[in-house]
């Protein structure tokens, strides 16, 4: 058989194994894909927040995309704390000034990277964040110091409308 | 499947029986040769039949209340709480017939454990068991998502989570299953769909459990095989179905107490304030039966590797029949298998213990020795034991050492050497 060229019946198997197979993905793939994210929930991309009354040291938490997001005024103090962190110290090295570009506003999403929870303000080894689900420790710049999260806190894409509102999304 | 003919007596019977072998079924069911020592640690097969039927009734019952909608899951619950008739005693016992039906489970695969009942040639049978306690534990997790309470959420948003540590794809893969980018309404409602469908995967594959039973027959606390039928066995029917009838109605008087003196101790006080996506609850634990494996995910420092001791410590059990390599399957005969089999026991609910406590201090150590214990039980305990250990001279057959007035392998051993 091996010596044999492929006949044309060989030929005819191939081919009809091959299109079945793309009908098979064709037909199977609508059903796998509707449960994606809808066209409803990536319409409520963009969240806007107004933070003319925040006081230096305050955190609030808005709702973006159902996950809370931190919106942290920090305090000069607490600027000074995450600017002087060597890289060297870090799991997931990235400098503060990466992380907030206005250094007095840290903006992030308030979910822990290791599954999840939400983080408690002012709370930990480092004066940031604690989570107290599985015992992970953030910086004042939202950064991995402790714990079994794999990175730091996520930043969203984000951007000052005004001096008094911020647009996350 | 029949290993006996059958014809039934009427002329209309055989003229159906012709057709669909109903009847030759039910004959098989009846006849059904069962080892005469059986003792009633193997009476939780029943059990657990009853427990799932227990679970669909209430579960269809509940469902005709229950709304699957993020803003009226949780005030629904409560409908069913308050105001639909029966409906506390209905939902009481759904949520603590899961426990149960946890409970029977563990002593049902603790029971295959200890007289070695996985081995040859019941590697499919255990395998099946396996499956289907993985679908018991997604239909559970589910389960436990619909009242929406802060536990349901957190525990959702946890257990999910788990997929994310999947290098590239993880995230995709946690957005592919919430319907968004935190867990919420398409969420909940794939959720309740799931929950409703896993019971049907598990009552097929239940039959496929028996039927693969009914091919070897069943092992029995000697662990020797035996002659079927022959002077070893007694009929399903009546014999087992009384036994296991008895041990059900004694089941039945634990699951009562659950349900009537503390149906909510096994829960969490947490799950009775609505979801909050801002707010993590203190302590998030999961339900009782899940600990052992929290235990061991919270031991490991790294996330990915985490989820992979997590998913191992289950999966390792499908690899049981080839990991133990001693060819005697009772526990009675193996002196030092019957040690490390209580040391197991032990590792387990010292795991579930840990589980529930906070992972910090010396709760961390424990948890991490413990987790270690139980991968050393199955990959090196258990392949080095079938080499090394010296085994007791197994009785020529069940009824030995029944008439030697005492089933111990000692009192069989003592009467060979008289001989």
């Amino acid at each position: 058989m091996s010596d044999k060229k492929p006949e044309r019946r060989e030929f005819l198997f191939t081919a009809s194994y091959a299109v079945g197979a793309v009908g098979v993905g064709a037909v199977v793939w609508p059903l796998i894909d509707q449960m994606n994210p809808d066209a409803s929930v990536k319409a409520l991309a963009s969240t806007e927040v107004d933070v003319s009354t925040m006081e230096p040291g305050k955190t609030i938490t808005v709702l973006w995309r159902g996950k809370p997001v931190f919106i942290k005024r920090r305090t000069s103090e607490e600027i000074a704390e995450a600017r002087a962190v060597k890289m060297e110290d870090l799991k997931d090295p990235q400098k503060d000034e990466d992380r907030a570009k206005n250094p007095e506003w840290l903006v992030m999403v308030g979910v822990c990277t290791h599954l999840g929870c939400v983080p408690l303000n002012d709370k930990g080894d480092y004066n940031g964040w604690f989570c107290p689900c599985h015992g992970s420790h953030y910086d004042t710049s939202g950064r991995i110091r402790k714990g079994p999260a794999p990175t730091n806190m996520e930043i969203p894409k984000y951007e000052f409308v005004n001096s008094n509102t911020i647009k996350i999304g | 499947m029949s290993d006996h003919e059958y014809t039934p007596k009427s002329k209309f019977g055989k003229w159906f029986n012709d057709r669909l072998p109903l009847l030759s079924l039910a004959s098989h069911l009846t006849d059904y040769p069962t080892p005469k020592n059986l003792n009633y640690w193997w009476t939780f097969g029943g059990i657990l039949t009853f427990c799932l039927i227990t679970q669909i009734v209430t579960g269809l019952t509940l469902a005709m209340h229950y709304i699957a909608h993020a803003d009226m899951a949780f005030e629904s619950v409560e409908h069913i709480m308050r105001d639909v008739n029966y409906g506390w005693l209905i939902r009481y016992i759904h949520a603590n017939g899961a426990s149960m039906f946890f409970l029977a489970v563990y002593i049902h695969i603790f029971r295959s454990l200890f007289y070695g009942s996985y081995k040859s040639p019941r590697e499919i049978i255990w395998i099946l068991g396996i499956i289907i306690y993985l679908l018991m534990m997604a239909a559970a997790f589910m389960g436990y998502v619909l009242p929406w309470g802060q536990m349901s959420f957190w525990g959702a948003t946890v257990i999910t989570n788990l997929f994310s540590a999947i290098p590239l794809v993880g995230e995709g893969i946690v957005n592919w299953l919430w319907g968004g980018y935190s867990v919420d309404n398409p969420t909940l409602t794939r959720f309740f769909t799931l929950h409703y469908l896993i019971p049907f995967l598990i009552l097929g594959l239940v039959v496929l459990h028996i039927w693969a039973l009914h091919v070897p027959g069943n092992n029995n606390p000697v662990g020797i095989d035996i002659k079927k039928p022959s002077k070893d066995t007694v009929p399903f029917h009546p014999y087992i179905v009384i036994k296991d009838g008895f041990a059900l109605l004694m089941f039945m008087i634990v699951f009562a107490f659950f349900v009537f003196y503390t149906p909510n101790i096994l829960g969490h006080a947490d799950n009775y304030i609505e979801a909050n996506p801002l707010v993590t609850p203190a302590h998030i634990v999961p339900e009782w039966y899940l600990l052992p494996f929290y235990a061991i995910l919270r031991s490991v420092p790294d996330k990915l590797l985490g989820v992979i001791a997590m998913l191992s410590a289950i999966l390792i059990l499908a690899a049981l029949p080839w990991l133990d390599t001693s060819k005697i399957r009772s526990a009675v005969f193996r002196p030092l298998y019957k040690q490390f089999y209580w040391i197991l026991v032990a590792d387990v609910l010292i795991l579930g213990y840990v589980g529930a406590m906070p992972a910090e201090g010396l709760y961390l150590l424990i948890a991490r020795v413990a987790t270690g214990y139980y991968f050393i039980h199955f990959l090196v305990v258990l392949p080095i034991l079938g080499f090394k250990e010296k085994t007791m001279p197994l009785p020529l057959s069940i009824t030995e050492p029944v008439l030697g007035g005492s089933p111990m392998a000692s009192a069989v051993k003592k009467k060979e050497s008289l001989n």
